[in-house]
């Protein structure tokens, strides 16, 4: 019963091949250490929730996978190659994608022109980007984009002008315009009001289930990613504790202890 | 062999000099994100305010001395704080850098054409007398300029440490909303850091300008060295700017006797790219992440 | 403004600028030019503006801070007029004097742009510092304080540009292209990443922008813009000696810079105006002259961070504009057809 109220359409339910493996990472702050020994897999397709109470090392554990930390210990891999000390600009062009937990747009640019730079870096050379055409040819790419994720009246609009919904749409729509096997999604929900957050979570579903891209996310609005992930990852203490479908997660005493135990 | 020891005393004391102006520099830094482009001519300036009150109102050196002092915390802390830091800190960082280079211009050029084009000579606190042996010279003045030098330095260091107030400064600099939660009057912190800094400056001011002249435009100079001193040492630690100061005034030395004159400017530029290119969080700093 | 009048603006203030400072009474027109001393400021002008366009491209649009323009300015100024007395025509010259500063950027940025942001700063006020001593002490190349007299202007087509006006006119042309390759930089997918990186590296890092490769181009490319500027300036002046070229004077191309109004692509044009014309305007006022100028930066950064440009479109601006503040996060205010699409799921 609940199964069928509570889960979306899991048509790519990650049985594919693994796309990212975090391998034994650790990060310590000087005498603090925020992520101890976490190893995962994310398998193609899947949309795997990163949970955990305040503290509980999900933000340090993003940043160590996405090149803008040096994990102390560990290795991350994509694809089967270590990947471990790349910045994130390379890690972008590998096809990671990325949000940020606050709204990162750029406001002097159009809608348009943020999709174009979100782009732009992904085909041809550095030279080709000086000499040829001003929109890097993807100014069809990036009406789609707009398309899909409803801001077909903002094209021209400046970015900063939007409401705040509506950069956090963007916001995500940059993540995806160059295409990527893989994207990380840090509070893709914070902020955003009720029909908001219906629009967005169903946008990514259908982004998910079209390109067939592979989605982890970190949120604390338990209604939204467990109705939105396949698969849960529960960190408390830098460490994780619990991982399985939602509605086991739901029910185990462990996940409830990490969060009422504080 | 006694040249040498000879060099390094005299390299100690001009690098405590040059220690004085880098933390000061440092503690701008850490407490107020205020990259000081005006700190060699903040330890240009003061000499002059000394050698007016001589000149001008027949104060007596000591005296003068004094009011120089006085008169540096007054211009180059509360002034400099609430007429131009204060109010450009909210414009962002490039508009308050730019005011530091502008600020710099016009003390430069002020004293130029308000007092002197000319190199003043500067008296000295301390007898012209040889402290050492025939063969072996060693000045009282150097003596006594690494006595004071380093006293300021050490009683600085016992004030961050050991004193109430002392401890608030250095969490305001470490964590400024932290310091806030816990009581500690933020601003009233900044104002020390800025009072400490016109001090120090009048300190350094008052020793160097007897060893190299007092001159509108040695704050170039100067300001190079402080801000050699402070990356050197890592930027970010009052510890490291200390380091810093000394090792730049001993190499600084060095050079000048045995590699070449015309190329000693040169020589703190060479540290600081070496610096960079080796060790760039400073040879006692911490390398900061990349935080998003 | 519709497009046609700033179109016929633009072909206006163009053929001014052709025309301008010549003698037209052969044409019937009462107008007697400018006098040699006048094309020389008008002509200062405009390299000084190149120079400060490569200033604009570091500070404006990479959001680093550069010492050391007047440093490049030197190194082309010397690049040139050696390469001349060895007998190389002036075009080469010109190009090497950029090539060897975008060079020059390359090392120099390469080091100093892997640590923090300010780090760039000082290393450039360092190199500035050391590049006026090897001016200063290296006699054999340089001429050292005495500086190399009588550099000679150049020869076009069998022509002779020594007259003032005819070197305007070639200082002129090459200024018309590198502000139009400038133009072409910064609209291309460069410029869209420079002001990424200049707004938030951070997030322009996550979406694959090269910050660090970026920034390091911006930086070359603005001190290449130096090392033309110094191409120009050598023959215009025909004698060089270290002073235009210290610490002082890179400190005054990026107060320009930061006056005239960083980011804006007319900025340097307007900074360098009041730079040079500053001074003959405040001629009485001899060596308050700089005391005036700094304090007219401070107050500006003080009152109107962008600058006389910024000052200037917000002045023309606020009689069109009711309300200054219409931004800001409002938390989720999605507009009709977003919600109306959201609601469907």
């Amino acid at each position: 019963m609940s199964e069928v109220m509570t889960a979306p359409a899991r048509t790519m339910n990650g049985t594919g091949k693994t796309v990212l493996e975090v391998r034994d990472i650790s990060k310590s702050f000087g005498g603090v250490h925020a992520v101890r020994g976490v190893t995962f897999d994310v398998r193609e397709g899947e949309i795997l929730g990163l949970i955990g109470p305040n503290g509980s090392g999900k933000s340090t554990l993003f940043n160590c996978i996405l090149g803008q930390l040096t994990p102390t210990t560990g290795e991350v891999r994509v694809g089967g190659a270590s990947v471990t000390g790349l910045r994130p600009s390379q890690l972008n062009r590998l096809g990671i994608g990325r949000t940020f937990q606050l709204l990162q747009v750029f406001p002097q640019l159009t809608v348009r022109e943020n999709l174009i730079l979100a782009g732009q870096e992904h085909e041809g050379s550095r030279l080709k980007r000086l000499f040829g055409p001003r929109d890097a040819g993807l100014t069809a790419n990036a009406e789609r984009m707009i398309d899909f994720f409803r801001l077909g009246h903002l094209s021209d609009e400046k970015a900063g002008g939007l409401s705040y919904g509506q950069q956090k749409l963007l916001d995500c729509a940059m993540a995806f315009m160059a295409g990527p096997k893989l994207v990380l999604l840090d509070e893709p929900a914070g902020g955003v009001n009720l029909t908001m957050l219906g629009n967005l979570k169903e946008r990514l579903q259908a982004i998910n289930k079209e390109t067939g891209a592979t989605f982890v996310v970190i949120e604390h609005n338990m209604e939204f990613v467990m109705s939105l992930c396949t698969r849960i990852i529960v960190l408390a203490e830098g460490k994780v504790i619990a991982e399985g479908h939602p509605d086991t997660i739901r029910k185990d005493p462990k996940v409830i202890e990490a969060y009422l135990g504080h | 062999m006694t040249d040498f020891i000879q060099l390094i005393i005299a390299g100690l004391a001009t690098g405590a000099i040059y220690a004085l102006a880098a933390v000061g520099f440092t503690l701008l830094w850490q407490t107020s994100q205020t990259i000081n482009f005006a700190q060699g001519e903040f330890v240009m300036l003061p000499a002059f305010f000394c050698l007016a009150g001589i000149k001008f109102f027949g104060l007596p050196f000591p005296i003068a001395a004094l009011v120089a002092i006085l008169l540096s915390m007054l211009v180059l802390g509360v002034i400099f704080k609430f007429a131009v830091v204060d109010p450009l800190m909210k414009q962002g960082t490039l508009p308050l850098v730019i005011s530091t280079i502008g600020l710099a211009i016009l003390l430069r050029e002020g004293v130029k054409e308000t007092y002197s084009a000319e190199a003043q000579r500067f008296p000295s606190f301390f007898p012209n007398v040889n402290l050492g042996t025939a063969g072996f010279n060693v000045s009282a003045d150097q003596v006594g300029v690494l006595i004071v030098a380093t006293g300021t330095i050490l009683l600085l260091a016992w004030f961050l440490a050991s004193t109430k107030t002392g401890r608030q400064m250095q969490a305001t600099a470490q964590n400024p909303t932290v310091a806030r939660i816990l009581g500690v009057n933020v601003e009233r912190m900044v104002l020390y850091t800025f009072l400490i800094n016109g001090a120090l400056a009048a300190m350094a001011s008052l020793l160097i300008s007897p060893i190299y002249l007092a001159k509108f435009s040695s704050g170039e100079t100067l300001g190079l060295v402080a801000f050699v001193a402070a990356i050197v040492g890592g930027f970010n630690q009052v510890r490291g700017a200390i380091v810093g100061g000394f090792l730049v005034g001993i190499i600084d030395n060095l050079v000048a006797a045995y590699v070449s004159s015309t190329y000693r400017q040169a020589v703190p530029l060479a540290l600081l790219v070496l610096i960079i290119l080796l060790r760039p969080q400073g040879l006692l700093g911490r390398a900061e992440e990349r935080a998003v | 403004m519709s497009r046609t009048l700033k179109i016929a603006l633009g072909v206006l203030l163009i053929a001014i600028f052709i025309v301008g400072p010549a003698d037209l009474t052969g044409f019937g027109i009462p107008w007697t030019g400018l006098k040699r001393y006048g094309t020389y400021i008008l002509t200062l002008w405009l390299v000084t503006a190149v120079a400060a366009m490569g200033v604009n491209l570091i500070v404006g649009y990479a959001g680093q801070e550069t010492l050391a323009q007047a440093a490049f300015l030197g190194i082309g100024a010397f690049t040139t007029t050696l390469l001349q007395k060895a007998g190389l025509p002036f075009g080469l010259c010109f190009i090497a004097s950029g090539l060897v500063c975008f060079l020059v950027g390359i090392i120099l940025g390469f080091p100093a742009l892997r640590v923090q942001k300010h780090y760039l700063a000082f290393v450039t006020l360092a190199f500035s510092v050391f590049v006026w001593l090897v001016i200063r002490n290296e006699e054999w190349l340089t001429g050292g304080v005495n500086g190399i007299q009588g550099i000679k202007r150049p020869v076009l087509f069998g022509i002779s540009l020594r007259p003032a006006l005819y070197y305007y006119w070639l200082v002129l042309t090459l200024t018309a292209v590198l502000t139009g390759m400038m133009w072409w930089l910064l609209r291309s997918p460069w410029g869209r990443a420079f002001t990424a990186l200049r707004e938030n590296s951070v997030r322009a890092e996550s979406l694959g922008i090269d910050v660090r490769g970026y920034t390091l181009m911006a930086f070359a490319i603005g001190s290449g813009y130096g090392g033309f500027a110094g191409a120009m300036y050598a023959p215009l002046v025909e004698f060089i000696d270290p002073s235009p070229f210290a610490l002082g004077a890179s400190l005054q191309y990026l107060l320009m810079v930061v006056a005239g109004g960083a980011g804006s692509f007319v900025g340097p044009f307007v900074g360098a105006a009041v730079s040079v014309l500053l001074p003959e305007w405040l001629r009485f006022a001899e060596g308050f002259y700089l005391i005036i100028f700094a304090l007219l930066v401070m107050l500006l950064m003080a009152f109107c961070p962008t600058g006389i440009v910024g000052l200037f479109e917000r002045l023309t601006t606020k009689a069109r504009r009711p309300h200054a503040d219409d931004k800001g996060p409002t938390l989720g205010t999605g507009t009709g057809s977003t919600t109306v699409a959201g609601s469907k799921s």
